[in-house]
């Protein structure tokens, strides 16, 4: 009963970071549909092992928010061969460390742990992926638990509750509007019932990915994997992921949010945005060179060299882009004006230096050290086991190929600055954003 | 299969990092620096600490060592802030640098292939800082909106009062970034000062990891450091825990409460030391920890509680934290008073022992898992003193620790009666005293 993760987009998200091309990687497939991808690392006799679910919460029923996170903390209890609460803490005997997560596109579990118990991880994340047992007493506590963190999450913080606002107000059809978390008075009615009927539906080999990464022989993998989930019955209950669409945006929404505890106003818009598709990522690629270009790295980046430095009047100013997601995400820009500084005046000053980046066209010196700096995260990025772990599950999942991901970098590198700006002028269309400003007071 | 069996016996006992690996590199200016090589991937990671941080700011600078960390790579040498930034970025050169109360860290990792100019970024910004007045204005600029921000978060709140309750007129009591009229009253000058101050050649240790031999590495650590002055200051003295058993709350509108709880502690170098980390595992980190089991799983009255040993360099505490809501923050709270005692009371059992004993040990090489976290590591371990065969011997050490010496760690150093709660919130049920 874990998870003290959620992956929630974040308002000082960095763009996705382009993928290790020297990372040697080894997919496999087993007859029963469950995908598998080994990447090697011999560096230490550590092993990170996940398996992805293809269900998040932008997949639950109406009325059920919070379903899917709630599973996730409840797939910790037991199983018929696993007593209740001991699944953790048989990890933690053998010196490994497990935890989860959910997302609205995909739910993760994970150990990492040394490699001589790599396949007892198998067999016991194979065991829940069919057996779990779940009782009323457990599903109670669990769901007090999961109040709690809500309450710790995202009641308790005012930028949180915002962000929350801002995406209801952002998806007018698309579940992406319901925080993966789930709305309280849903989370509340949750039950045995509604976690069984979520599970078996959705967690079955066929829907799932397994990622390997450590000090491993991929054959040793793959013959361990055909053992422990090759036996896993498929599940006739996935179907393919096809959600509710927004309709045309027709009017830039606004929404002020007043909180008595902030202590930093800001404005941050978001503008509904396209993302990575299995072989056509070119137009997500141009957008993560423009929001590096626009707000990537604070000062250096557009906005921070005219917010903070020509004509300061931001404390800070950025720009984020989630591109690795199954269905239109969002593309944002935000201010955070010095003291004195109305949010009138920041947004006025920020909607100027957009205007003008979309006459002017990106630096071209910029657009090279971005370009070096991407270069450069595929090396940085093989010093980081997890994260490789986490970078492709997260893209397996949403329907991304190995190839796609292997191809990211080029695509990063061929993005030309026509590309950046055609872009730029589809996607910062105001019909298509929401623009809040979080504040202390209400606006005079 | 056959491969991954005949993998068991060869790990089994295989370490993190094989001790023979860490080589102490001492430059011709008599710079040392431990080195693990490791040319399988073509960067380099270096962790560098400077002993000191923000305590040893005079009483009337505070803030200052935060703030002048933060403009270390906001012009320096020929380069103002957006020379000095874009340089960076183009070598794709990480740096980062960061305070507390015991020490100024720098973290850099670089490109093999931009080794020499990426390291002659971080020696102008070590030791040529221009702290030009734009730059300082923008940055304190930034510093006044993180000490708002810290003003209303409930953590923070309940850190900085808890901090200045154990330690009084102590330098740890500040908060590292000053106050909002403490930092306005600093000027680029007391930047200069404070760089004399905190940033010295014979307060640093330095962990290096990665594509580099160590004869590069000797010449690297001149190049960098060697300009750097001699300490002029004074490290604090030593403290304890100032404050007595109890209850302090601070008002603050939010569904929950969190709550900061601590009594004195033990040193790093304490002999006791790790057979009180053994102990607290037992009571306070990880899912089957007495209070994660009490208070979450059989309970439900909390998303997270834990408690840690918070050794200083001049001043050691044992504290806790929890966030519940308001309507149960008071029974969490006799709950872990109630784990405080019987903790002093009846010690802990064989079994819970030796489950932490391996899950300790088992997760030890877990830590080992990147260039960054073993620089950091080997630093780390210079500055607590520690002996360069350290990581060898460390599992030896908890597995050698018994159930007698935790019990009899536990009546030394848990003190239920000593451990005062601040707690942030609208708390119901408990009142201050």
């Amino acid at each position: 009963m874990k998870a003290y993760r959620l992956l929630i987009v974040g308002l000082f998200m960095l763009v996705t970071p382009a993928i290790a091309q020297q990372a040697k990687v080894t997919t496999f497939t087993l007859d029963n549909g469950m995908e598998a991808v080994v990447i090697e690392d011999h560096r230490a006799p550590v092993v990170t092992h996940m398996v992805w679910y293809r269900v998040g919460s932008a997949d639950e029923a109406p009325g059920k928010s919070g379903i899917a996170h709630f599973l996730e903390h409840l797939m910790f209890v037991g199983t018929d061969d696993i007593p209740e609460g001991e699944f953790s803490r048989i990890i933690e005997s053998l010196g490994g460390n497990d935890n989860a997560f959910t997302s609205h596109d995909y739910t993760a579990y994970f150990q990492r742990i040394s490699t001589e118990h790599l396949e007892l991880m198998m067999t016991m994340e194979a065991d829940r992926m069919h057996d779990l047992i779940l009782n009323e007493e457990a599903v109670r506590t669990e769901r007090d638990v999961v109040l709690a963190e809500r309450t710790q999450r995202t009641d308790s913080d005012p930028g949180s509750l915002f962000s929350e606002q801002r995406a209801a107000a952002l998806y007018m059809n698309h579940r992406y509007g319901i925080p993966v978390i789930g709305w309280r008075h849903e989370i509340e009615q949750l039950n045995l019932t509604d976690a069984l009927e979520f599970y078996h539906r959705y967690y079955a080999p066929n829907n799932a990915i397994l990622v390997v990464a450590g000090d491993v022989d991929p054959a040793d993998i793959e013959a361990l994997a055909i053992k422990h989930y090759g036996e896993l019955e498929p599940s006739d209950g996935i179907t393919s992921r096809v959600r509710p669409t927004e309709p045309p945006h027709l009017a830039p929404r606004r929404l002020e949010f007043h909180d008595e505890r902030v202590s930093n106003p800001y404005i941050i818009r978001s503008y509904l945005a396209p993302e990575r598709n299995t072989g056509a990522q070119s137009q997500s690629a141009a957008l993560t060179v423009l929001a590096e270009l626009l707000g990537g790295s604070g000062l250096t980046s557009v906005l921070g060299k005219a917010l903070q430095l020509e004509d300061p009047i931001a404390v800070s100013s950025g720009a984020f882009y989630s591109a690795t997601s199954l269905d239109p995400d969002s593309f944002g820009v935000y201010v955070v004006p010095a003291i004195g500084v109305s949010l009138q005046d920041a947004e006025a000053k920020m909607d100027k230096v957009l205007t003008q980046f979309l006459i002017d066209g990106p630096d071209p010196a910029q657009m090279e050290r971005i370009k070096a700096q991407i270069r450069a995260s595929e090396i940085y990025a093989l010093d980081n086991q997890n994260g490789l772990a986490r970078r492709y599950g997260a893209a397996l999942s949403i329907g991304l190929s190995v190839e796609d991901i292997g191809n990211w970098p080029n695509e990063i590198n061929a993005v030309t600055a026509d590309d950046v700006l055609a872009a730029a002028k589809d996607v910062l269309v105001l019909d298509n954003s929401v623009t809040g400003w979080l504040m202390k007071e209400i606006a005079e | 299969m056959k491969h991954l069996l005949s993998l068991v016996f060869a790990i089994a006992f295989a370490l993190p990092v094989n001790a023979t690996e860490i080589q102490k590199v001492t430059s011709e200016g008599g710079i040392t620096a431990w080195l693990v090589e490791e040319h399988s991937i073509p960067i380099v990671s270096i962790d560098i600490l400077f002993r000191g941080g923000a305590s040893i700011e005079p009483d009337d600078k505070q803030g200052a060592t935060y703030l002048m960390a933060g403009l270390l790579e906001e012009g320096a040498g020929q380069y103002d802030a957006i020379e000095f930034l874009e340089a960076t970025e183009a070598l794709a050169a990480r740096f980062s640098f960061d305070t507390s109360r015991d020490l100024v860290s720098i973290s850099a990792t670089v490109l093999r292939e931009n080794l020499n100019p990426s390291m002659d970024l971080l020696r102008v910004a070590l030791t040529e800082p221009r702290f030009d007045e734009i730059a300082f204005d923008r940055v304190r600029a930034q510093v006044n909106s993180i000490i708002r921000r810290a003003e209303t978060n409930p953590r923070s709140m309940g850190g900085s009062r808890f901090r200045s309750l154990a330690f009084g007129d102590h330098p740890y009591a500040r908060d590292l970034e000053g106050t909002l009229e403490s930092i306005a009253a600093l000027s680029p000058q007391d930047m200069h000062k404070t760089h004399q101050a905190a940033l010295t050649h014979d307060r640093l240790v330095v962990g290096v990891v990665g594509d580099i031999t160590p004869e590069e590495l000797a010449k690297l650590l001149d190049t960098v450091f060697s300009t750097l002055p001699e300490s002029s200051s004074e490290i604090v003295a030593l403290t304890t825990m100032q404050a007595s058993g109890g209850v302090d709350i601070i008002d603050h509108p939010s569904p929950q409460s969190v709550a900061i709880f601590g009594h004195a502690g033990i040193m790093r170098d304490d002999p006791d030391y790790i057979i009180a980390y053994v102990m607290n595992h037992i009571l306070g980190t990880g899912f089957t920890s007495r209070l994660n089991q009490e208070i979450r799983e059989k309970r439900g009255l909390t998303y997270g509680v834990g408690s840690f040993l918070a050794p200083y360099d001049r001043a050691a505490l044992y504290m806790g934290s929890i966030s519940s809501s308001n309507e149960n923050i008071a029974e969490a709270i006799d709950l872990i008073r109630d784990e405080w005692a019987q903790l002093t009371d009846q010690g802990v059992t064989q079994e819970e022992l030796e489950a932490a004993q391996k899950y300790l040990t088992g997760s030890y090489p877990l830590r080992f898992d990147s260039n960054g976290a073993i620089a950091s590591i080997l630093a780390g371990l210079q500055f607590a003193d520690l002996p360069i065969d350290y990581i060898t011997t460390r599992n030896d050490g908890v597995n050698a620790v018994t159930v007698e010496d935790i019990n009899r760690v536990a009546e030394r150093l848990v003190q239920p009666e000593n451990l005062r709660f601040v707690i942030v919130g609208q708390p119901e049920g408990i009142t201050a005293n």
